[in-house]
């Protein structure tokens, strides 16, 4: 885990000093609210439909005990005594008083936290893999430069008053868990000819107009990154659109004038640019790399576990996932009950799994993508009891992955800008495959739902998408088939015609059904998608 | 020159009227001040720099964040003469523009002075090195 050193934390107190007095200006009058805005959504404060809704960053989804417990703190002290884990790997409480808000900066900066850039035209939180220091795919853990880009993003002079939001995904793992190609830039880690370095995918997105992004450039060795992206993020900030929101993320700049025209551009840019002195040296990536060094692991931890509890069993079929130590394992504590929201926990849940995380996981927990939470490091003896604490806590649903584990955004519920609701489509969609075995039989669904077309929920990503239209005053539903997230990566088509709410929920099971007739050996229903097309499915649904 | 400018400079005030980009890089005049609107470019400039005592750069909107770029390109380039942000310029923004290498101000609404004095003092190390004399943290921690 990275520590603050006193200049990291110098930088968090000002920003709160900061925060406070723009606050205070506000709240006086001094400052109007379209004044205010850009300020307060560089510190994740956004107006919703009822109250304040604060983001707090948790960069690239890392955190310990104490860090979770003060997210419990805020939860129960100034919010309804819930968080919302996100996309961004990022938690956010949805009914803040403005008066209160630098009070709880204040509170997160006591435990290295803050809400800088999670929302504003800047470069947001930089996400990563969740199984990042404990997969065995890695070529080396993306966390130390994730931090290294949070650290050169963080208040960045020039990058500020961007075109629009600007996400950046690092991995370092061929399978890709943290949906890279869908980020403005993905980098993902690779070594060449003995050294570590960058390959740099730009302008993908999801939003009105999904993009993947293409490949930019195939290597940046460590030594040049900084100065490589800063290229990458002038021509946009020069050239991206700002006549219109909806076209000014990068990913229309790069369709505008094409990827190599593009790469042409960042390349002369970066001619210039990598002779300022921008990148930090060697010796900066190693001394944060120190600080993500594995806990010590012992290495006669018995590698094998009990499965007698045959619900214990499915859990541990389910939820988790093979650790690169041996007699270790990752924990994944799903976030989608059966008819719960997905990504919310309560203050209580939150300190259940700091509890275990600081008992059991070398004191590290996880945000992930999906709004899961993973304990990293967990021995395979201590299975059982994480599994049963859990369960006490209604923590213990072995969906991971199956149809009801299902990303959704707030939805109109909460969010200004949505058409129609989410959350309780999916508490109806999650309600109709309760059925563990019936779940279990449909193996890996990815199904996500956006309330709105600018695609919080990931619906362009998912095997099964659902994206919430208006269709004159009432919530309408369309189906997306194919998506894919990882590194398979594709955008999902529209099956046709819209749908109710119970009339999107029976479509689903039509395009599942057909899956269980047509599928061969072996394969997942975006592979059955793949191999035999839309056809079917869109027979099964309109008839 | 209007009386609200801000300078950040020991020299005399360039009192020139500036000129439009087109304008100057046309030859059509020999004015040492020129005048960037958002969307111009800022590198046409760079043939000239040493013959220049002023570009001002406009800000249409607080949100249009194209001029920080054009200074960090005039500066990086070795433009030493005064660079000044003209327009929407909020008080929040100043400091970015002087680590982008602003140092003149022409806003187009009155600045709180004392507010700021705190605003430039608030963060003494910046993690990133810009155009201006900061010393980055990684460069404290690494010498």
């Amino acid at each position: 885990m990275y520590r603050y050193d006193e200049y990291d934390q110098a930088i968090v107190d000002a920003r709160v000093d900061e925060f406070r007095d723009q606050c205070r200006r506000r709240l006086a009058g001094e400052l109007s609210e379209d004044q205010f805005k850009p300020l307060r959504l560089m510190n994740g404060l956004y107006l919703q439909l009822h109250a304040y809704m604060l983001r707090v960053a948790v960069p690239y989804g890392t955190l310990n005990a104490r860090q979770m417990r003060m997210l419990a703190h805020v939860a129960r002290t100034y919010d309804r005594g819930y968080g919302h884990f996100t996309t961004r790997q990022n938690i956010q409480y949805n009914w803040i008083k403005l008066e209160d808000a630098a009070d709880i900066l204040a509170e997160l900066a006591t435990v290295e936290m803050h809400a800088i850039q999670t929302s504003g035209n800047c470069i947001r939180n930089i996400s990563s893999d969740q199984f990042a220091g404990a997969a065995a795919d890695e070529v080396t853990d993306p966390r130390p430069w994730a931090e290294l880009l949070r650290q050169w993003s963080t208040f960045h002079p020039e990058f500020t008053y961007l075109p629009r939001k600007f996400k950046i995904a690092v991995i370092a793992a061929d399978e890709d868990r943290a949906a890279m190609r869908l980020h403005d830039i993905g980098l993902q880690l690779v070594e060449r000819d003995g050294a570590l370095g960058a390959r740099v995918y730009v302008g993908g997105g999801m939003g009105r107009t999904p993009m993947i992004a293409p490949l930019i450039r195939d290597f940046v060795g460590a030594d040049e990154l900084m100065s490589y992206l800063e290229a990458c993020l002038r021509v946009y900030n020069r050239y991206g659109r700002r006549d219109n929101i909806y076209k000014a993320r990068i990913k229309i700049l790069l369709h505008e004038i094409g990827a190599d025209e593009y790469r042409r551009q960042v390349e002369e840019e970066f001619l210039a640019v990598k002779q300022l002195g921008i990148d930090p040296p060697a010796a900066e990536l190693a001394r944060i790399s120190e600080m993500f060094a594995s806990p010590p692991f012992d290495p006669a931890a018995p590698d094998s576990v009990d499965r007698t509890d045959p619900d214990f069993a499915l859990w541990l079929d389910q939820n988790v996932k093979p650790h690169k130590q041996s007699g270790y394992a990752i924990v994944n504590i799903s976030l989608k009950p059966i008819g719960g929201i997905p990504g919310d926990a309560s203050a209580e849940q939150i300190d259940v799994m700091a509890d275990l995380a600081e008992r059991y996981s070398a004191d590290e927990l996880r945000v992930t993508h999906a709004q899961n939470i993973v304990l990293p490091h967990v021995r395979k003896a201590d299975l059982y009891p994480v599994w049963q604490q859990l369960g006490e806590a209604g923590l213990a649903e072995a969906n991971l992955d199956l149809i009801s584990d299902i990303i959704a955004c707030p939805g109109l519920d909460y969010c200004a800008l949505a058409n129609a609701r989410s959350i309780p489509l999916a508490q109806k969609i999650g309600q109709r495959f309760a059925g563990a075995g019936r779940q279990r039989d449909l193996g890996e669904l990815k199904l996500k739902i956006s309330g709105c077309i600018n695609a919080c929920g990931h619906h362009h990503a998912g095997h099964i998408g659902i994206l919430g239209v208006d269709k004159k005053g009432t919530e309408n539903y369309q189906l997306l088939l194919g998506g894919s997230g990882a590194e398979d990566v594709s955008l999902g088509r529209i099956t046709g015609p819209g749908f109710d709410e119970d009339g999107v929920v029976d479509a689903i099971e039509r395009v599942t059904d057909t899956y269980l007739q047509v599928r061969e050996q072996g394969e997942r229903f975006v592979d059955t998608y793949r191999r035999v097309g839309m056809q079917p499915f869109k027979e099964a649904i309109y008839g | 020159m209007s009386d609200n400018v801000l300078r950040y400079r020991d020299d005399e005030a360039h009192d020139e009227p500036a000129v439009t980009l087109d304008a100057f890089v046309a030859g059509q005049t020999n004015a040492g001040a020129v005048r960037l609107e958002a969307g111009d470019d800022a590198r046409a400039l760079l043939p000239h720099i040493d013959r220049l005592a002023l570009v001002e750069v406009s800000f249409p909107s607080f949100r249009d964040g194209r001029g920080y770029s054009s200074a960090r390109i005039l500066r990086e380039a070795g433009y030493a003469g005064e660079l000044r942000a003209a327009g929407d310029v909020l008080v929040d923004q100043i400091p970015h523009m002087r680590r982008c290498g602003f140092d003149s101000f022409a806003p187009e609404s009155a600045i709180d002075g004392a507010m700021l004095e705190r605003s430039l003092a608030r963060y003494p190390t910046p993690y990133q090195r810009a155009a201006d004399a900061k010393v980055p943290v990684w460069k404290l921690r690494h010498g």
